[in-house]
């Protein structure tokens, strides 16, 4: 089995701190924006360093996503930045009809999303925003799952023409990709080699799908790994050539089973490749306060849970 | 092909597109469409600097955003006379596979538009946007956005006021179309206003006032006027008040052709009103 090292847990928000700081330096044309959470998004090194091309817009997220298509003409690469919820619920009319019905070149940064977002509860963790930007003509939507792939991910998308919705996370988690894993736009990343099911995971349920091989493999159940960063457009020549060899998948994500990663690919295979399907998603339902590892294990989002879902689809193999 | 052709007979030609435009469709918004016509005469034709060889990012020209993009028939009569696409090609006005979408859009390209709007209340915002990126690029150029009044009801216009006056952004010109009306009746029934002059000014703006919303004397005087304050840490709003249907006797003093178009009759006497001066499309 291939061994994944978790090089020392950090968040996935700073790994865009960090992409976002980078591309300060590398691209003239990168502006970023944010709603009074500069903060949370871990902007300030880029704040400090390119003040003039820093906007804080306030509490105010709709005039953000307004102010964010309007700077991309003139050529400018607007980065927003605020939580998932305010990101995307709070302004979806907005970024349908000013940023993707437009055209427009926009990067909407989302921290905080899913469950994980831990103790302020459900009003603040978003877990349908998958689906209401997978469903805009034109949005290219990742999630990235730990702290260098959301590195790659903010440096990928400022080279990418075109909106882009990009969710990340509060909570420190493993760090554990590489750069030999690669990182390209709408190309699922194949970690684990396996025979018996196909395991897709996005976002921090990588990390959680990867611990659950190990466990699986000295049970005898040989799982294979892919990481869909990517949930729109979708890799399918990566999930098509993994289920017709294993003949059954589990999704894992931190979204509702309603318009997430599990949805799109069970559409994606109900089309191309039927196949036996277990989810690993909230149940259609609000989440809670608590900590981000109680909030996991109570709404069915951890290595348990997806080794009891691999189980269940192996008997429907 | 705009030479020699005094704005009056510009104005006079882009009623008549209108009203043939929403007539052949029987749908469209011709009111707020009449009632903004010299306004987009006397911005198109006289005040803006604007190339219509158009370039999206619009780099060393003025910008025009409309937020109420339902009165769409001025803004696609106004691009097409002044050369951005042909203007036979009002003649697809709303119709299927067109350019000229009910409500203006970048997504099928039409030349001129720059953000698609229809969804009220986010055309400030972009202008916003866009004028912060001329800044950025040291484009000393204006950026023109002209609102409805009744689009004043939706929030986000007043965080976009807010963020303008608190972060300087002097390099816009915001321009109100004071009609009073909108689809249910006046704005004052509907949800009233107040007093929008005091409302922009407690939120920081330089705000000049125009009475004489339909005079194309008037509306370049307080352009020239509002251009003059630019560049003093100020953000500039026109609120110019302006006859809904102007032009058109029966469309005048009422709500009622908001969103309505004329049937066959009702045509022929809104065209007797407003001569041919440039030939029809």
């Amino acid at each position: 089995m291939k061994e994944y090292i978790n090089q020392g847990s950090n968040d996935t928000r700073s790994g865009f701190g960090e992409g976002l700081t980078e591309l300060g330096r590398s691209h003239p044309n990168v502006v970023a924006l944010c709603a009074d959470l500069i903060g949370s998004l871990k902007m300030q090194t880029f704040i400090d360093e390119n003040p003039e091309r820093f906007f804080q817009i306030g509490i105010a997220e709709a005039n953000m996503m307004g102010i964010a298509a309007g700077l991309t003409i003139g050529g400018k690469i607007p980065f927003t930045g605020t939580f998932a919820n305010f990101s995307t619920g709070r302004v979806y009319d907005q970024i349908r009809q000013s940023i993707a019905y437009s055209g427009k070149n926009v990067k909407i940064c989302a921290s905080h999303a899913g469950i994980t977002l831990g103790e302020d509860g459900a009003t603040h963790q978003i877990l349908e925003d998958i689906g209401m930007m997978k469903m805009l003509p034109g949005m290219t939507v990742i999630n990235s799952c730990d702290f260098n792939q959301t590195k790659a991910a903010t440096l990928a998308i400022a080279d990418f023409e075109g909106p882009v919705y990009l969710r990340f996370g509060r909570p420190k988690v493993a760090n554990f990709t590489t750069p030999e894993n690669g990182f390209e736009i709408g190309k699922g990343i194949l970690l684990q080699p396996g025979s018996d099911v196909t395991i897709v995971a996005t976002g921090h349920l990588v990390w959680e799908a990867l611990e659950a091989a190990k466990d699986l493999n000295r049970m005898g159940v040989k799982a294979e790994i892919i990481n869909i960063h990517t949930i729109k457009p979708l890799d399918k020549k990566i999930i098509l050539n993994s289920v017709k060899k294993t003949g059954c998948i589990v999704t894992a994500e931190e979204h509702n089973f309603i318009g997430g990663l599990g949805e799109s690919i069970a559409g994606m295979l109900s089309r191309n490749h039927p196949t036996p399907h277990e989810f690993v998603a909230t149940d259609d339902c609000f989440g809670e306060s608590g900590t981000p590892a109680q909030l996991m294990e109570k709404y069915g989002l951890n290595k348990n849970s997806i080794k009891s879902k691999v189980k269940s689809i192996l008997k429907k193999k | 092909m705009i030479e020699n052709h005094s704005l009056e007979s510009i104005t006079s030609q882009i009623r008549r597109d209108i009203l043939r435009m929403v007539h052949k469709v029987n749908s469209g918004h011709p009111g707020g469409s009449l009632g903004c016509t010299e306004f987009f005469v006397a911005l198109y034709f006289e005040i803006m600097k604007h190339d219509c060889a158009f370039s999206m990012n619009g780099k060393n020209e003025d910008l025009f955003f409309l937020s109420n993009g339902h009165i769409s028939p001025v803004f696609y009569s106004t691009l097409a006379r002044c050369g951005y696409f042909p203007v036979k090609e009002l003649n697809t006005f709303r119709l299927i596979n067109s350019r000229l979408q009910g409500h203006p859009t970048t997504h099928e390209g039409l030349p001129g538009i720059r953000v698609a709007s229809g969804s009220l209340g986010q055309g400030l915002s972009v202008a916003i946007g866009a004028a912060l990126s001329k800044k950025l690029n040291n484009d000393p150029n204006t950026v023109y956005v002209l609102m409805g009044d009744g689009e004043l009801q939706e929030g986000q216009n007043w965080e976009a006021l807010m963020y303008a006056a608190g972060n300087d952004v002097d390099n816009l010109i915001a321009t109100i179309d004071l009609n009073g009306k909108q689809i249910d009746g006046s704005t004052e029934d509907v949800l009233s206003l107040g007093d929008v002059s005091d409302k922009f000014e407690a939120f920081g703006w330089d705000v000049l006032e125009l009475k004489e919303g339909n005079s194309l004397v008037r509306i370049i005087e307080i352009l020239n006027v509002a251009k003059s304050k630019l560049g003093n840490k100020k953000p500039v709003a026109i609120l110019m008040k302006t006859e809904m249907g102007n032009g058109v006797s029966f469309m005048m003093h009422t709500h009622a052709w908001h969103g309505k178009a004329p049937n066959d009759e009702q045509l022929a006497i809104a065209l007797s009103e407003n001569k041919e001066t440039l030939g029809d499309y």
